[in-house]
């Protein structure tokens, strides 16, 4: 069954605790992580301890590709810095998350949009931001 | 047991507002609970003294019930501090409803108090987090973005447009119009809510909830007794609650809110359907909120919500009148609104509403929203010619 889980098997990082920790290490790593149930087949995400789906204790991590499509967009202008695009984003593996737009004009990212994760540095963390794929909507 | 027995055993029979508005520096929210606790009491005939049920929550203030009992005065044998965002009163409703039918108080205090115009200039949201977000660290502005991102799926889905959920503000302004103690009450037009500052796209400043003070408490007993009181009892007859996610990027379906849920067990509970109502009170944060809730909870399909505000559609003089005290659009929002559907539902079953009175109003529904569209509480009260 593990075989057919979306995204690729992945070792749970070394030396971390919470689910939190763990996401946070793999994207030091430069893995988009999410989980997968060994019993059930549920993709989830955010991290978390057991499944959401039926409950077992059999979360697994799995590394995404980090490609997907906009599900929706909103775009800021804030008066301190350029404007910028906060999305929602269907990743291909079943799940779905926020992230930025990067690369683009705020204001010319649309639903639909096929993106691709871009890991930024920020702060002590590593944050997954996504660009657009270019001619591939 | 079944839920349905709730139905018309108990009523509403005090509300009332505290001061609303800028109350200025030195009125803490607490002060606001107090008063408007204070004037719903009086309003229903009743004393500090006939209380036995506390219900409240406080962004500002922990442990909230027990905070307001010290101040009011109240020892409580029920204490209820549920905590679902601005539908949390409309679920104290709900559990005051069951807790009076089952003996475990006989007269319940549902009370909010907010001063966050005058504390912060900002909205206060409840319950800062201490565990991580997936969202914050991309810089969203929440709660706007949420819902600017449901604005835009819905119009991409069913060709929404932004002037339709422009009618929402412009409705909103007009029925303000008609309240004395609505904080905006200068003509809006729908161009002047598309050319007002975008904050998130695609809302614009004027498609946001205000941000003032204010404070609001609802008194509820049994039927029995409410027929003994001053005012003509407005009765409790379903009420349901439903939440899907606490984060925008969780929501199943950013066009479809557990209203759908909360909306069709309260109308089964009540006996009644969506034709039967006669007034509607939506917690409207922003405009898009009054689309998703007249779909999800039934007065039309879904998708069509755009269509059915067109032209006046909820305005005075429109075929549903929807947030006549001119909702938290127009009249007040002093973070967690809820409290004043209920206010305004009764006020208009009662026949107090003044100069927004709608004639005939026999049944009202109440609808709550709590965080992201995550919490979704629906209240049908009714007089006593629908029980
Ligand atoms: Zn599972």
């Amino acid at each position: 069954m593990t075989r057919d889980l979306p995204g690729v098997a992945h070792d749970a990082p070394a030396h971390v605790s919470g689910p939190h920790e763990a996401y946070l290490a793999l994207l030091a790593e430069g893995v988009l992580g999410f989980q997968a149930c060994g019993s059930c087949a549920c993709v989830v995400f955010p991290p978390r301890g057991r499944c959401s789906g039926c409950g077992a204790d059999a979360l697994m991590w799995r590394a995404s590709a980090g490609r997907g499509a906009v599900y929706s967009t909103t775009a800021l202008s804030p008066r301190d810095k350029p404007p910028y695009a906060i999305v929602l984003i269907d990743l291909d593996e079943g799940y779905r998350m926020m992230s930025r737009i990067e690369g683009v004009d705020a204001e010319a990212t649309r639903i639909d949009d096929r993106v691709s994760v871009r890991f930024t540095p920020a702060g002590e963390d590593v944050l997954p931001l996504f660009v657009p794929d270019r001619g591939d909507r | 047991m079944d839920e349905r027995q709730l139905r018309g055993h108990t009523a509403i029979v005090g509300v009332a507002e505290s001061d609303l508005g800028e109350v200025g520096p030195g009125v803490t929210a607490l002060d606001l609970a107090e008063q408007a606790a204070g004037r719903a009491l009086d309003d229903a005939g009743l004393s500090i003294a006939d209380v036995d049920g506390l219900f409240t929550h406080s962004a500002f203030f922990p442990m909230p019930s027990v905070v307001l009992g010290e101040r009011l005065g109240v020892r409580p044998r029920h204490s209820d501090s549920t905590a679902t965002g601005g539908s949390s009163f409309l679920a104290h409703v709900r559990h005051a409803a069951a807790a009076i039918e089952t003996g475990m108080c006989e007269v319940a205090l549902i009370v909010y108090g907010s001063n966050q115009r005058s504390a912060s200039g900002g909205l206060v949201s409840s319950g800062q987090n201490a565990i991580p977000s997936y969202e914050v660290p991309f810089g969203p502005r929440l709660p706007v973005s949420a819902y600017a991102l449901a604005a835009a799926r819905h119009m991409h889905e069913f060709g929404t447009s932004r002037e339709q959920l422009a009618e929402v503000a412009v409705a909103a302004r007009r029925w303000a119009q008609l309240n004395p103690v609505a904080f905006e009450q200068g003509d809006l037009t729908i161009d002047d809510v598309l050319g007002a500052r975008t904050v998130s796209s695609p809302l614009t400043v004027r498609d946001c909830c205000l941000v003032t003070d204010g404070g609001g408490a609802v008194v509820i007993t049994t039927s029995e007794r409410a027929r003994d009181l001053p005012r003509p009892p407005v009765f409790y007859l379903g009420g349901a609650e439903a939440h899907s996610h606490m984060s925008i990027s969780q929501m199943p379906d950013l066009t479809r809110t557990a209203a759908a849920e909360s909306g069709a067990r309260a109308f089964d509970l009540a006996g009644l359907s969506p034709a039967d109502v006669d007034v509607v009170q939506l917690y409207d944060a922003f405009t898009i909120n009054v689309l998703l809730f007249l779909e999800d909870l039934g007065f039309c399909a879904k998708g069509e919500g755009g269509d059915f505000v067109s032209n006046g559609g909820i305005a005075p003089g429109g075929h549903l009148p929807v947030n006549t005290n001119g909702g938290g659009l127009s009249y007040c929002h002093p973070g967690m609104y809820g409290i004043f559907t209920l206010i305004e539902a009764t006020r208009q079953i009662r026949g107090q509403a003044g100069d927004r009175q709608v004639p005939d109003s026999h049944v009202a529904l109440a609808h709550g929203n709590g965080g992201m569209l995550s919490s979704q509480v629906t209240v049908l009260l009714g007089d006593a010619s629908v029980l």
